[in-house]
C-alpha cells in the first residue's frame, strides 16, 4: 500500500508527462473498444437485416445469390417461382404467411419490388422492429408506390410524387415503362437495411406495366395496352422471383425446407435467413478483423509510449531510489515501484479511453442513426471488452518489468552514494 | 582509541575488511575500525580515500571479500541481502551531501519516511504518534514553524533541506547515525549551528554518530577523529 501512494505521489509530481501518456493510452484504447463496438454493432445490423421470416424461397441457385437477392438487393435471380408453386406453398396449413417479392425493374438506379401489403405487415428486421411509415401508407392503387427512406432522401420525392420506372436494373435505362407512371403514396421511416433504397410497389403493378412486353421489348405502338386498359386485365402474375415464408411454429421450419427443396414439379430452393447470413458475414467480418488488428497496433504504440516515458525518468530519478534504499526500502520496493507506475498509467488510460469511447459513442449515436441509419447501441461492457482491457493492463505490469528490473540493477549497482 | 571489551556491543565494529570491485584492486582493507555506542566520531575521508566504499559496506548494500561488519552487535555480513536492507532501515539513519529529500513529498512525509519501510522504527517512537514525533525531531533541529511541514521540499533551502534530512535520520532513534558530507554545502556559520543541533539530538537519543568529512576543521566538536587515509591500507 505505502509503496502505491509513493507511486502516486512520484506520478503527481510528473504529472505533465504522465497525463500524456495516460492521453496515449486512452485514446488507443478508445480506438480498440470503439471499432469493437462498430464491429458487434455491424454484426448485429448484417444479422438483423432480417428477421421474423423463418424461410425464403427461390428458383434453385445457391443459398447466397438467393440471400443476396432477396434481401440484399444485389445481384439477379436466375430463374422464378412459378404461380402455382408460389400458391400451393402458400396455403400448406403450416404455413402462416407468404411475402412474395418480384424484382426486376429499377428506378433511377434504386431497386424495384413488387409485393403485396403482407410485407408491411410481416416483414421485421433488427429484432422485432417493424417497418413503419415516416409519411403517407402502404399502396392501394395499381399504380402506388411506396419509398424507402433513401429513396426519398436522394430524389427528394413525398407523397405525390411521379415516378416512371425503368425496365431493367441499370443505372441508366433507355427502356423505361413511362406510360405506366407511378404516384408515392407512402415513405418509410429509416431502417439502417436495404429497404431505405427500395421502391415498393404491388405485384399487379410488375404485371401491368409489363403486359405488352414481350421478349424485353414493348410492343410497337398499336398494340400497347395503355395504363387504363390495363387495370380491366387479369394482372395476376404467371411467376415471381421469390417469396417469404413465416411459419404457423419454427418447429416446422426444417420439415418444410426439406418439403420445398425437394419439391418435385419445379426446382426450388429454401434457405433460412440467419443461417445463410452467418455465412455471409463469415465472407465479409474479414474487414473488421483487419481494423481490429490495426487498433491493436494502435494499443501496442500507445503502451510503447508509456515505456519509453517511464524508462527516460529513470535516470533523473536514480537519486529517488537511493534515499528510499537508505531508508530501509528493499530492491523489491523499487521493483513494486516502477511496476505500479506502470499499473496506474495503463488503468487510468483504459479507465479515460472506456469513458472517451462511450462519449463518442453517446455523442454520435442520434447522428450515425439518422444518417446512416447504423443502430450503435453502447451496452455494457461485454465480458470480451472486459478481457481486451484487462489483457491490456497486463501487457503494461509486463512492459514496466522492463525498467522495474533496469531500476532494480540501478539500486543494486548503486548502493546509497549515488552522485547527481 | 581503546577497543571495546567483548562482552560490550560496539555501535559499529569492523575487522580485518576487505573490498574490491570486481576485477580492480582492493579499495578498502582494514584491520579494524570501531565505534561506540553513542560515540561521535569524525571520520576525514578526501573523495578517492574509499569512503563511498566504506559507507556502502556499513550500511549493507556492499558485502566484503573478507572480513565482518558487527553493528549493534549482529554480524551484518552474515545476513542475507533482505535481512541487511531491514536492519539498514531499522537501526541506522543517512544522512547525505546534498538531494537528501524525496522532492514530490512534503516536508513531514520525507521525515516519516524510514517508519513506512521499518515496522520496528516505527514502533520504537514514544506514544506512536509518527507526526508528533516528526515535528518534535524538526523543531530539536530549528525547524519548529508549523508552517513547513506540509511544503514541497523543493521551495527549502539547502540548510533547510539538511535539517530535514537529519530530523529523518534521527526518526525512531536508530543506534548509528552516518553523515557523509552533510554540511559541504552549507556556509560556515550554518556548518557549527547545524552540526550543534545533530549532536545534540544524537545525545538524546543515544545514537552514535559517524560524521564523514574533508573539513578538518569541524573534528575538535567530535568525541574521536579518524582518518580514512590511516585505517585504511589498501
Amino acid at each position: 500500500m505505502k509503496t502505491l501512494h509513493l507511486a502516486l505521489r512520484s506520478l503527481r509530481n510528473r504529472r505533465a508527462t504522465a497525463l500524456l501518456t495516460i492521453c496515449a493510452i486512452a485514446i488507443s484504447v478508445a480506438l480498440l473498444l470503439g471499432v469493437e463496438k462498430m464491429r458487434s454493432a455491424a454484426r448485429d445490423g448484417f444479422a438483423n437485416t432480417v428477421s421474423g421470416v423463418d424461410l425464403i424461397v427461390g428458383a434453385r441457385s445457391g443459398q447466397l445469390n438467393l440471400l443476396l437477392y432477396s434481401v440484399f438487393r444485389v445481384g439477379d435471380a436466375t430463374a422464378n417461382v412459378s404461380w402455382e408453386s408460389y400458391q400451393k406453398i402458400a396455403r400448406h396449413p403450416d404455413v402462416a404467411w407468404t411475402i412474395p417479392i418480384s424484382l426486376g425493374d429499377s428506378h433511377r438506379g434504386f431497386r424495384v419490388m413488387g409485393t403485396n401489403g403482407d410485407y408491411f405487415k410481416h416483414y421485421r428486421f433488427a429484432g422485432d422492429r417493424e417497418i413503419k411509415f415516416a409519411s403517407g401508407k402502404p399502396f392501394e392503387d395499381l399504380y402506388d408506390a411506396v419509398v424507402g427512406a433513401e429513396v426519398a432522401k436522394q430524389l427528394g420525392y413525398s407523397v405525390g410524387s411521379k415516378i416512371v420506372i425503368a425496365h431493367g436494373l441499370g443505372n441508366v435505362s433507355f427502356a423505361k415503362h413511362d406510360d405506366k407512371p407511378f404516384t408515392v403514396v407512402g415513405v418509410l421511416e429509416r431502417t439502417g437495411t436495404p429497404i431505405d433504397r427500395t421502391v415498393h410497389v404491388g405485384l399487379q403493378a410488375i404485371t401491368a406495366i409489363h403486359v405488352d412486353w414481350q421478349s424485353g421489348m414493348q410492343a410497337p405502338p398499336g398494340s400497347q395496352i395503355d395504363a387504363d386498359d390495363a387495370r380491366a386485365l387479369d394482372l395476376t402474375p404467371t411467376s415471381i422471383t421469390a417469396f417469404m415464408v413465416g411459419m404457423e411454429s419454427k418447429v416446422m421450419t426444417f420439415t418444410m425446407q426439406r418439403a420445398i427443396n425437394e419439391y418435385r414439379q419445379e426446382p426450388l430452393l429454401a434457405i433460412i435467413p440467419g443461417v445463410a447470413l452467418s455465412q455471409l458475414w463469415n465472407l465479409v467480418g474479414i474487414a473488421d478483423t483487419a481494423l481490429m488488428i490495426v487498433a491493436a497496433f494502435v494499443v501496442l504504440a500507445g503502451l510503447l509510449g508509456m515505456l519509453t516515458a517511464i524508462l527516460t525518468s529513470l535516470n533523473e530519478r536514480r537519486r529517488e531510489m537511493a534515499i528510499l534504499r537508505s531508508v530501509g526500502a528493499r530492491p523489491r520496493h523499487v521493483f513494486t515501484l516502477l511496476i505500479a507506475e506502470a499499473g496506474m498509467l495503463a488503468t487510468a488510460g483504459v479507465a479515460s479511453g472506456v469513458a472517451v469511447c462511450y462519449g463518442l459513442i453517446f455523442a454520435a449515436r442520434p447522428l450515425l442513426e439518422k444518417r446512416f441509419g447504423i443502430f450503435l447501441d453502447p451496452g455494457g461492457l461485454t465480458g470480451y471488452d472486459l478481457a481486451i482491457l484487462g489483457a491490456i493492463i497486463g501487457a503494461a505490469l509486463l512492459m514496466g518489468a522492463l525498467p522495474a528490473w533496469r531500476a532494480y540493477r540501478n539500486t543494486l549497482s548503486d548502493g546509497l552514494t549515488i552522485r547527481v | 582509541m581503546s577497543s571495546p571489551s567483548p562482552s560490550y556491543s560496539a555501535a559499529i565494529d569492523a575487522t580485518d575488511l576487505l573490498y574490491a570491485w570486481p576485477g580492480k584492486s582492493p579499495v578498502i582493507d582494514i584491520a579494524h575500525f570501531s565505534v561506540a555506542r553513542g560515540e561521535r566520531v569524525f571520520l576525514r575521508g578526501p573523495s578517492g580515500s574509499g569512503k563511498s566504499t566504506l559507507l556502502g559496506l556499513l550500511g549493507g548494500v556492499l558485502n566484503p571479500a573478507r572480513g565482518r561488519v558487527c553493528l549493534l552487535g549482529t554480524d551484518i555480513t552474515a545476513l542475507s541481502a533482505g535481512e541487511r536492507d531491514r536492519f539498514r532501515g531499522e537501526h541506522l539513519g543517512f544522512i547525505f551531501q546534498m538531494f537528501n529529500l524525496i522532492p514530490y513529498l512534503s516536508v513531514l512525509e520525507n521525515v516519516l519516511l524510514p517508519a513506512q519501510f521499518s515496522p520496528a522504527r516505527a514502533s520504537r517512537i514514544p506514544g506512536g504518534d509518527l507526526a508528533a514525533e516528526g515535528r518534535r525531531l524538526l523543531a530539536a533541529l530549528g525547524l519548529g514553524s508549523t508552517d513547513f511541514l506540509d511544503r514541497p521540499v523543493t521551495e527549502l533551502s539547502i540548510g533547510q533541506q539538511q535539517r530535514v534530512a537529519a530530523a529523518r535520520a534521527l526518526l525512531g532513534r536508530p543506534g548509528i547515525i552516518v553523515a557523509d558530507e552533510p554540511t559541504s554545502s552549507l556556509d560556515y556559520d550554518s556548518r557549527e549551528d547545524f552540526l550543534r543541533l545533530l549532536m545534540n539530538e544524537c545525545k538524546t537519543q543515544e545514537s552514535a554518530l559517524l560524521f564523514v568529512s574533508h573539513d578538518t576543521s569541524l573534528g575538535p566538536l567530535f568525541d574521536r577523529n579518524l582518518s580514512l587515509r590511516e585505517i585504511n591500507r589498501a
